[in-house]
């Protein structure tokens, strides 16, 4: 067993170093929060968890403040497990992402499938039931041993925890870079369904009500998980493993289907659920008792052990998976312990609501802690960091915009090399070990724009996307960041949804370095641009930060997860052509845009140059787009991101095995600028009048550049290629990279 | 008719399953636990897919002694109709209700997608409603779908007609003879990896499920 130190040997040891917190911080606990009195192992190790970036985000609350996050159609926005939105008939979505980033480059399995473990408990602590999973993955080159198999691993991980629950995972993203290769990020989304009388609080209130602890028992496992992923990783960090926690999806299926049953159908009992997650049991209890204003007394020695010996701080800091909290109405316990019995699950009474406002623990007759709550869950400093413009931005703004020149004989050869690009080629292999279709609600599932969900019992549907492309950011955190909801906004709006709110993965490095603090508080300035403008508000997130290793950090990924609201399932649209002689339509202008494009890093290994974004012409195209499509005259819609016009126009042939025919007024190498706001989309002939009678009133650049043919071709301008050898290049690139 | 509609811990697909039945089909039916120990007034098992039990031990075999199975069985022997999908099957093969076995795929990998199957055997009460050697749709979502008989127990399988389903095009797991879905001998107890239930709308992709249910319900009353 692991021996505590007196609080005075912790002073003098300054082991709380090794534990996350500042000699200020301890400080401050000690003469501020206890009146001079030293805290104790057990204390100082609750206020090392509960005081990491992790869990009370003390370096990055400043930058949340920026964000938009109230709307008519946010019924709960950030501050619970997750937002929750509201889409009519006494219905809501909720939905949050998560990082699990540090886990999955040491444990990648575990890694991942704890993650995706996480922000599923995070979804049904608000009382809805889980209804899909969407990641976002970002790995380093595919050319070593190491990053497949991590790829392999992580991938295994998502599949096999959702696949085992019982959750469909409907979409995603995967992208490749060299700064990823020691810190791959592992995004996942949860999304959930609710009836707006279901939803729940995390909180513990009313004197004397019960806290009771449910689901797995607990082990020495990821213990300090919260302060792990609070610093930056260096070449020793392989070695944390006791940080990384085991999943069991069958474990938490039990657990789902039990927490559904009691809010569901004893509701009139349960005051409070939540789910413990970062820094376990302290932090679930904390916060539930410090958001109703209460305290809390808990008996240690009731915690179901999995290991014999455990001491307090082991109890309280471990993140041991599959475990609840649930705050139940006293006289009440009785019911609970039954009904959690049905699914073999342990269901335990471990203390008690209090009004003195203290966090009190007792362990073998002993009391072992005894701090204001709010301490815990509130009074955690927040620090203003400096921001410093990193020399490499002014560089980028300072510089003309990077423009590639392509032949006419050259433009095929660098198409077919573009589709065989890890970033863009397709993800089969890897989402069709995903169970992408039990629920039996998918009607569009991974491999187009968003993923689409009907709405049973309503002619609606959902539709959802994670989207980011971090080398915009790299060149232009502010346009990047703008960039990142507006794409997955045309992502919703190319499947025929309008766009309701954004959940997100602040994905960043070092925050006590200034250059790396000015890129997160200037991607959220972008961020909240675009959110303000396409009317998305931010209803919950996650913030990842000290993504390092041995000091070079990643590129600002700030993960964007969008859902939107498809009002009638007949307007659900997808990005394949439907029939030979339809027409192409390309929305929005085409530009030199090439800095930070998929073009530019194959020709010349690196990005650089100045970005543009036009967001007014973004909103004026999107709604255009949805309008189209609501009155019925879209075929097809898809829209343009990496690899510009020509990759898009290839992944909408290939499905039905399609061939194209298009000539437009732009260069070779314009077929592969990424200029922001476009879409194709394919209309009837029949349809042509009307579309361009809309487009014309609404004031939309747009032409039909084309028609989709049988020939099984695809030509555009000078470029040439058959669609089964652009299919075979396109799904055999990643296969080919992972043998 | 009344459906049971078993729950095992960690079943998923069971909502599926009954929404395919009840709402899609109209047929009555109810979820059963599988501590229930009576089947009195069901006509009929349906077996869902899902990780019974985590799937721990082996896919099925855990299940395959649950508190519910004597009462499948007898179902089963008194010519009720009993299927089962995905895990569903993998636990009629582990109780012994069906021959052979299901093992890991062949690629390792878990396999999700749509796969085209072959109508090996229109003749069964399970598939009048398909035409002969009907070319269909169902969803695929498993990582130990492989079957695996003996060649006994195959050349059994084939003179009695029983591979009622096979893989067509490619065969995604590895399965001996492409097999997709067998019955047993008497034709009442029907196992495969297939999902039929989550091919019961155009909206979600297709409805060549359909057919299956309907067959059951035409073929199983009064029986």
């Amino acid at each position: 067993m692991t021996l505590e130190m007196s609080p005075e040997q912790i002073q003098e040891s300054k082991i709380y170093r090794e534990w996350g917190l500042t000699d200020e911080e301890y400080l401050k606990i000690k003469d501020e929060i206890l009146d001079g009195r030293l805290p104790n192992f057990t204390e100082t190790g609750m206020y090392a968890v509960m005081w990491s970036e992790h869990c009370c985000y003390k370096n990055s609350k400043p930058v949340l403040k920026k964000f938009p996050t109230t709307g008519p159609q946010v019924l709960m926005g950030p501050g619970e497990g997750a937002g929750v939105v509201d889409i009519g008939d006494d219905l809501a979505v909720v939905f949050k992402a998560e990082s699990h980033n540090h886990p999955s480059y040491v444990e990648p399995y575990e890694g991942a499938a704890t993650g995706s473990g996480g922000i599923i408990r995070d979804i049904f602590s608000m009382g809805a039931r889980p209804i899909a999973i969407l990641d976002s993955l970002r790995f380093g080159p595919i050319d070593n041993g190491k990053t497949r198999h991590i790829v392999d691993q992580v991938t295994a991980g998502i599949a096999g925890y959702g696949n085992c629950i019982g959750i469909p995972t409907v979409g995603g993203e995967v992208a490749f870079d060299e700064s990823y290769a020691g810190n791959p990020l592992v995004n996942v989304m949860c999304v959930g369904l609710i009836e707006h009388k279901h939803i729940q609080k995390g909180q513990a209130k009313g004197v004397g009500n019960s806290i009771f602890y449910v689901g797995a028992k607990t082990g020495r496992d990821g213990i300090h998980g919260a302060s792990f992923a609070s610093k930056e990783f260096g070449s020793g960090s392989e070695t944390q493993r006791s940080a990384v926690q085991v999943g069991d999806p069958f474990m938490e299926k039990l657990l789902l289907e039990a927490c559904i049953e009691v809010i569901q159908n004893h509701g009139d009992i349960l005051v409070g659920i939540q789910d413990m997650g970062a820094a376990g049991l302290v932090s679930s209890t904390s916060e539930m008792a410090s958001k109703a204003g209460s305290g809390l007394r808990l008996n240690l020695d009731n915690v179901p052990q999995r290991e014999t010996e455990m001491i307090p701080y082991e109890m309280m800091l471990s993140e041991s998976q599959e475990r609840m909290v649930l705050c139940v109405k006293k006289g009440h316990e009785q019911e609970i312990i039954d009904l959690f019995k049905k699914y073999d699950l342990d269901a335990v009474n471990i203390g008690q609501v209090t009004d003195d406002g203290f966090y009190t623990l007792y362990h073998k007759g002993e009391m072992v802690a005894h701090v204001p709550v709010d301490s815990l869950a509130e009074d955690a400093p927040t620090y203003y960091r400096e921001a410093k413009v990193p020399e490499r931005i002014q560089k980028f703004t300072d510089s003309e915009k990077y423009l590639p020149e392509i032949t006419d004989s050259a433009v095929s050869e660098i198409f077919k090399k573009l589709l065989a690009q890890p970033t863009i080629a397709s993800k089969k292999s890897i989402y069709e070990t995903y169970d992408s279709r039990v629920m039996t609600n998918t009607v569009v599932a991974p491999g187009s724009d968003s993923a689409v969900l009907r709405v049973r019992g309503t002619n609606k549907a959902l539709a959802m996307t994670t989207d980011c492309n971090a080398r915009y950011l790299y060149l232009d955190p502010e346009k990047g960041g703008a960039i990142a909801v507006a794409e997955a906004a045309r992502n919703i709006v190319a499947s025929g949804g309008k766009p309701l709110a954004i959940t997100d993965c602040l994905n960043f490095g070092n925050p006590e370095k200034p250059e790396q603090f000015w890129e997160l508080t200037t991607a959220a300035d972008g961020i909240s641009r675009s959110c303000l403008a396409l009317d998305t508000p931010v209803i919950s997130g996650n913030v990842s930060l000290y993504n390092e290793t041995n000091g070079s950090a990643i590129l600002p990924t700030p993960m964007i997860g969008m859902v939107g609201l498809i009002e009638n399932v007949k307007n659900i649209t997808t990005q394949e052509f439907k029939k030979a002689g339809d027409l192409i339509v390309l929305v929005g202008q085409t530009f030199d845009d090439f800095s930070g494009s998929e073009l530019q890093k194959m020709l010349i290994g690196e990005i650089s140059g100045r970005i543009d974004f036009d967001l007014e012409t973004e909103k004026i195209n999107q709604d255009f787009v949805l309008k189209a499509i609501t009155d019925g005259l879209v075929s097809s819609a898809h829209d343009l991101a990496e690899g510009g016009l020509a990759i898009a126009l290839a992944e909408s042939a290939f499905a039905n095995g399609l061939g194209v025919d298009v000539k437009v007024d732009i260069t070779n190498a314009q077929l592969f600028s990424e200029t922001q706001g476009r879409f194709i989309l394919s209309i009837s002939p029949e349809n042509q009048a009307t579309f361009e009678k809309l487009l014309t009133e609404s004031s939309v650049s747009g032409e039909v550049i084309g028609k989709v043919t049988d020939s099984g071709i695809l030509e555009m301008n000078e470029l040439s290629i058959s669609t089964d050898e652009a299919v075979s290049i396109y799904e055999g690139a990643l296969p080919a990279l992972m043998k | 008719m009344k459906f049971a509609v078993i729950q095992f811990p960690g079943s998923n697909c069971d909502f599926d399953l009954l929404w395919a039945i009840r709402d899609v089909m109209g047929a009555e039916a109810e979820f059963v636990w599988h501590d229930e120990k009576s089947l009195a007034g069901f006509d009929g098992v349906l077996i869902p897919g899902g990780f019974s039990y985590g799937d721990y031990l082996r896919c099925g075999a855990i299940a395959s002694f649950a508190n519910i199975m004597p009462e499948i069985k007898r179902l089963a022997k008194e010519g009720k109709p009993v299927f089962g999908t995905c895990n569903g099957f993998q636990i009629l093969v582990e109780s012994g209700l069906l021959p052979g076995v299901l093992i890991r795929n062949e690629g390792l990998k878990f396999v999700s997608k749509w796969q085209a199957l072959k109508v090996e055997n229109n003749q069964s009460n399970f598939t009048t409603e398909y035409a002969k050697d009907a070319l269909i749709n169902l969803p695929i979502a498993h990582g130990e779908g492989q079957y695996v008989a003996d060649e006994a127990q195959l050349a059994e399988l084939k003179a009695n007609g029983q591979i009622i389903f096979t893989y067509a095009d490619e065969n995604p797991n590895g399965s001996v003879e492409n097999i997709a879905g067998i019955v047993n001998k008497e034709g009442n107890v029907l196992g495969m990896m297939p999902h039929p239930e989550r091919a019961m709308e155009e909206l979600l992709g297709g409805a060549d499920g359909v057919d299956l249910f309907a067959s059951v319900l035409k073929n199983f009353v009064g029986k």
